[in-house]
């Protein structure tokens, strides 16, 4: 298997607050990755230190080799890392198609072009077909701000999708989303992304949902991994259960 | 932008045109003024899709206009359309070099630092009188139009249709660029930073570009008021001038880039009918035409348009 994630020693402290201490991990292509802790586990900072978004203290995060500390958010998105939010980061006074077609013309390198069109021909087609993919196709002319939050979710991750990363990063992509909802979605995004093959991180709270869809499992808890395997076995663990407050 | 659009604007344009030829020349020369006004205003505008206001715009107005003048009396270039380009690009190169700094700022600090290089673009003009002559300013001499000369009584109407032209000119530019990937870039930044930098955009890049373009909109417009007025002084850069762009702005809306043009010559006939029979309130006048617009119309006067425009499209949909 080839790595295309590797963390080492990851650290960063809020003052007193251990957000990441030592964490250490590698993620395979390919691999689809469920993270789980209580909340202040670090889970979301976790994917700010990856995305150039917070620099760690200490620590090394390499993508394919590369090293991304020191890289800004949009110099980590250029190589190839998409990340969707647990609030959804939407252009909500544009319309969903305008949000795919922004999102595409930024993943081509055109967002400083001022004489083209955004709505060329064969963006607005490939706009419309990841849309399709999503199922928010019935939903292009509306603003953003009008959706659901399932389709709000959905959305933010079909930016994300748009720019064909090879890893994608997703924080709590069912939070906020209805209970009838949330499965629906989780059904449609690992569709969408395991046919793509992209190599997927997500964070999530709901144990029922990462036991369903995850290959691997990393637990969280105050900064560190304190475990790592099949979701099968981890997620039953009795010691992991009492270490995570909450979940017995 | 479809044969319709284009239909109206072109008819619009006629308009205009037909009525420099028969308006008395003191609204031919407010009309220019307005159109020139327009301009800077419409830069504002873009930087307001962009979710920064500016107070300092002024600045570009004026070195657009000061440029053009020394090219004008120390050049000894008199060609109007070279003069325009001179203006446009000298107040897109300051742009570039202010921008360098004032984009990296957001909401009350890119205004408070776009009003203070302005006001220090305005002491600059103030005392270099050597060069500028002071707070008496420069006269300007009426420039050659395509190599010929125009003559005195001609003046305000070559001006109104030099105006003419380039309105119409940078409208067509600055609707293309507002449906650009740049435009909607722009338009992204105002809406979701964050979202734009995860997009692998630079949001300094987007805010950087608009913010040159809009300089030279400012630059062209301070030329046109050059021409026109057949004067410059460093009132042309004071902080009120920024001041009267902004509201100008809010007047109309910034929904559509024809708003602010519009507004502009709107604002100019307000303004010169309010100092007519008000001369010691037009101030007051002024202020009390924005408070309704806020109070009733807070998208701007462009709502209006939006309002008439709705039912027809309702409408056709049924038809």
């Amino acid at each position: 298997m080839t790595p295309i994630l590797e963390v080492e020693n990851l650290t960063m402290h809020f003052g007193m607050i251990t957000a990441a201490e030592s964490e250490n991990v590698t993620v395979y292509e390919g691999e689809f990755v469920g993270i789980v802790g209580p909340n202040g586990a670090g889970k979301t900072t976790f994917l700010n230190l990856v995305t150039g978004y917070l620099r760690p203290q200490a620590g090394r995060v390499r993508f394919r080799g590369r090293d991304l500390i020191g890289l800004h958010p949009n110099q980590v998105t250029a190589l190839g890392i998409g990340r969707s939010f647990q609030i959804p980061q939407l252009f909500a006074g544009l319309s969903v198609l305008e949000n795919v077609l922004v999102a595409l013309a930024m993943a081509d390198g055109r967002g400083g072009d001022f004489w083209r069109r955004l709505h060329e021909p064969a963006r607005v087609e490939e706009a419309q077909r990841i849309l399709a993919r999503f199922g928010l196709n019935g939903h292009a002319s509306r603003p953003a701000a009008e959706l659901p939050e399932g389709g709000r979710k959905l959305l933010d991750i079909a930016l994300a999708f748009a720019l064909k990363p090879s890893l994608l990063l997703m924080d709590e992509p069912t939070s906020g989303v209805s209970a009838a909802e949330k499965f629906a979605v989780m059904d449609t995004l690992v569709a969408v992304l395991r046919e793509s093959r992209v190599t997927t991180i997500f964070v999530e709270h709901d144990m029922e949902v990462v036991r369903r869809y995850a290959d691997r499992v990393l637990v969280l808890s105050n900064g560190q991994i304190i475990a790592d395997g099949s979701p099968a076995v981890i997620l039953e663990d009795p010691e992991i259960r009492r270490a995570v407050a909450g979940w017995g | 932008m479809n044969r319709k659009t284009w239909g109206a604007a072109l008819v619009i344009l006629l308009l205009f045109a037909g009525l420099g030829a028969v308006l008395p020349s003191w609204v031919v020369f407010l009309l220019t003024l307005g159109l020139a006004k327009g301009l800077a205003v419409l830069s504002v505008v873009l930087l307001m899709r962009a979710g920064l206001v500016s107070f300092g715009q002024a600045l570009f107005y004026a070195a657009g206009a000061y440029a053009a003048g020394f090219a004008l009396r120390r050049a000894g270039i008199h060609e109007a359309f070279i003069l325009l380009a001179i203006g446009a690009l000298t107040a897109m190169g300051l742009a570039a070099l202010i921008g360098l700094i004032i984009t990296r700022y957001r909401e009350i600090f890119f205004g408070m630092l776009s009003l203070a290089f302005s006001m220090a673009f305005y002491g600059v003009l103030v005392k270099a009188y050597d060069i500028t002559g002071g707070t008496d300013g420069i006269g300007i001499p009426p420039p050659t139009v395509l190599t010929m000369p125009v003559a005195a009584g001609q003046l305000r109407l070559v001006t109104y249709y030099l105006a003419l032209g380039c309105v119409a000119v940078m409208l067509y530019l600055i609707r293309r660029y507002a449906h650009s990937p740049l435009g909607y870039a722009a338009r992204a930044v105002r809406e979701n930073e964050v979202r734009v930098a995860y997009l692998g955009g630079s949001v300094q890049r987007a805010i950087y570009l608009t913010y040159v373009l809009a300089a030279g909109l400012c630059g062209l417009g301070g030329v046109l008021v050059a021409f026109t007025v057949g004067h410059i002084d460093p009132q042309l850069s004071y902080w009120t001038t920024s001041g009267e762009f902004v509201f100008v702005a809010l007047l109309g809306g910034t929904s559509s880039v024809a708003a602010p043009l519009g507004s502009a010559v709107l604002y100019e006939l307000i303004k010169s009918y309010a100092f007519k029979y008000a001369p010691y309130t037009w101030q007051m006048v002024l202020g009390l035409i924005m408070l309704v617009i806020i109070f009733f119309l807070p998208g701007g006067l462009w709502t209006l348009v939006e309002r008439a425009q709705r039912p027809r499209q309702g409408q056709e949909v049924r038809g």
